[in-house]
This record gives structure tokens, sequence and C-alpha cells, in this order.
């Protein structure tokens, strides 16, 4: 499966971006594979529709869950007609490894 | 009698239960704040929609959105103010989809595909998770139509009449779940 995480660099240490469509980063992260790319935000700055552009890019990658702290209404909304799941982390000090390995337990 | 308060909508819930104020030798009274308060402060002050905007987003006319953002603000100006925690809490709310709190890793997590149920969280895999809730029914009940014959139900389509519906397995005319008529079908 493949998961979007926000992040404000492009390192896997960096830490989670706590705001969705404006994020630094988008890390894409294949859990079965588990190869790992990231993605410079190109809507980051954008004035308006920041967020929905960025639900359109990320569900152009096929990502089936997206891991942020905090998802607006008009994203979330676009996100439930695309069947795309939703995980919001209130701790901004998580780093995208320890979110990586989080989603890596799951199996065990 | 007070007129029963209608269900409003929110997107998400709080993904943390309150604020405390920092530099005080003890604890105030919290200021409980509902979460329909909780929202209409995100919507207008935080994700900048209009009023209009915002009652619609929750599913309340607009003086009733008015009213829930004025009490919200005085609440936020009375912890502010004297120093108060704010607790969020309550209120007759549900969500536009089930949301789920991790109490291992203490994420919030929703479920897109209403057929499929969550037995652990899909962060860390624990199974002490458990769906999070307003103060209400999560959902304003579905009118459902009932084929008289062979029992199959499907969700009432607003607008068209449920005799209109055609059952699907025996090719009935269908009618609405609960009405007397139904009754009258079943032994
Ligand atoms: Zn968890
Ligand atoms: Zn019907």
């Amino acid at each position: 499966m493949k998961v979007a995480i926000t992040s404000t660099g492009n390192t896997i240490d960096s830490r989670l971006d706590s705001r969705f469509g404006r994020c630094s980063f988008f890390v894409i992260y294949n859990t079965d594979s588990k190869s790992v790319e990231f993605i410079p935000n190109p809507n980051k700055d954008n004035l308006e529709g920041a967020g929905p552009a960025s639900v359109q890019l990320v569900a152009s990658l096929g990502v089936k869950l997206v891991v942020s702290g905090e998802f607006g209404a008009k994203v979330k909304s676009v996100f439930d007609s695309l069947q795309i799941q939703l995980v919001m982390i209130p701790d901004e000090n998580k780093t995208i490894v320890t979110i990586m390995e989080m989603l890596d337990h799951k199996n065990e | 009698m007070s007129r029963p308060k209608r269900i409003r909508k929110m997107t998400n819930p709080p993904n943390f239960r309150g604020f405390r104020p920092m530099g005080l030798s003890r604890e105030n009274n919290p200021v409980v704040m509902n979460y329909e308060e909780y929202e209409a402060i995100r919507l207008s002050d935080f994700e900048l929609n209009s009023q209009k905007e915002a009652a619609q987003a929750m599913n309340v006319s607009r003086p009733t959105f008015t009213r829930i953002y004025e009490s919200a603000r005085r609440k936020v100006a009375q912890a502010f103010v004297l120093g108060s925690p704010i607790v969020f809490e309550g209120g007759k709310v549900y969500f536009d989809s089930d949301w789920y709190y991790c109490h291992t890793c203490g994420c919030w997590f929703d479920r897109p595909d209403k057929e499929k149920e969550l037995k652990c969280c899909i962060l860390c895999g624990s199974s002490e998770i458990e769906q999070y809730k307003g103060d209400s029914e999560p959902k304003v009940k579905e009118d459902v139509c009932i084929c008289p014959v062979c029992g199959k139900e499907k969700i009432h389509s607003d607008g068209v009449p449920c005799h209109q519906e055609i059952c699907p397995d025996c090719n009935c005319r269908m009618i609405r779940k609960g009405s007397p008529k139904n009754k009258f079908y079943q032994k």
C-alpha cells in the first residue's frame, strides 16, 4: 500500500508537517516494497486551493492512506469521495522514520 | 418543553482534548467548549470560511451558526483572560465519517469504507482503539424501503415515492419500512 506522509523536510529524520495542503514535502512510502520517495509540494505557497490541489497530487500517485496533523473540511470531503483513508497525528515532533516504523508494525 | 436540538455536522474531531494556561500556581475551573463551538471557530477563524459557508458545512441555519460562534468566542475570551483551561466535550454532533482514536499511539483515523469494520489502529496496529462519537447517536436514522414479499431492503431515495421502487429480487413494488402498511404484511 502506498502511504503519503506530510513532511517538513526531505529526509526521513524530518518531522511531520502538521498541515496537509501547505506541507513542504510529501513522503510517499510503499509499505510493501519499502521504497521511499520525497516529493516537494508544488502547492505549498498557493494563496488558494492548496488543499484540493494537494489531494489531486497524492491521489494521482495511487496513495490509499494519508498521514498528517490536520485536514480541512474541503480536503476531507474530496478524500472521502476518493475513498482515501486519513490519519491525524497530534504530535508535531514525530519524525518520518518513526511514522514509517509505526506503519510497519501492523503486519507483525 | 424545549425543542430537540438539531444534530450538527463536523468534519473531524479535534485531535487533542483541550488547553491549559501556563504559569498558574493552581488550576482554575475549566471552560467546557462543546464540539460544535470548536467547529464554529475552526471553520470561521482557521479555515476562513464565511459565516454562510460555515453554517452550510455544519448543516445549521445562519442565525444558529452565529449563536454557536458567539458562544464559542465568549468561552475563548473567558479562558484567555481568566487563565482557565479549556476542555472539549459534548454537544449534539456527528462526524461526516466514522473516526477512531488509538489509545496506544494517540492518533485519529477515519474509515472511508463503511462496509469494512476496523479492529486495529491503521498506524501502529494496536487493537486499543475506540470509535469516536459525539454525545448523540452518530447518524440520523435513514429511511428504508422494504419489499413486502421477500423482505429485501434498500435505502429510501429522497423524492422518490417508495412504491415507485421495484424490488430487484422479485419485481414487486416496495413500501416504506416501519409504515403501518408494512406491519400488515409482517406476521
Ligand atoms: Zn495506534
Ligand atoms: Zn422509499
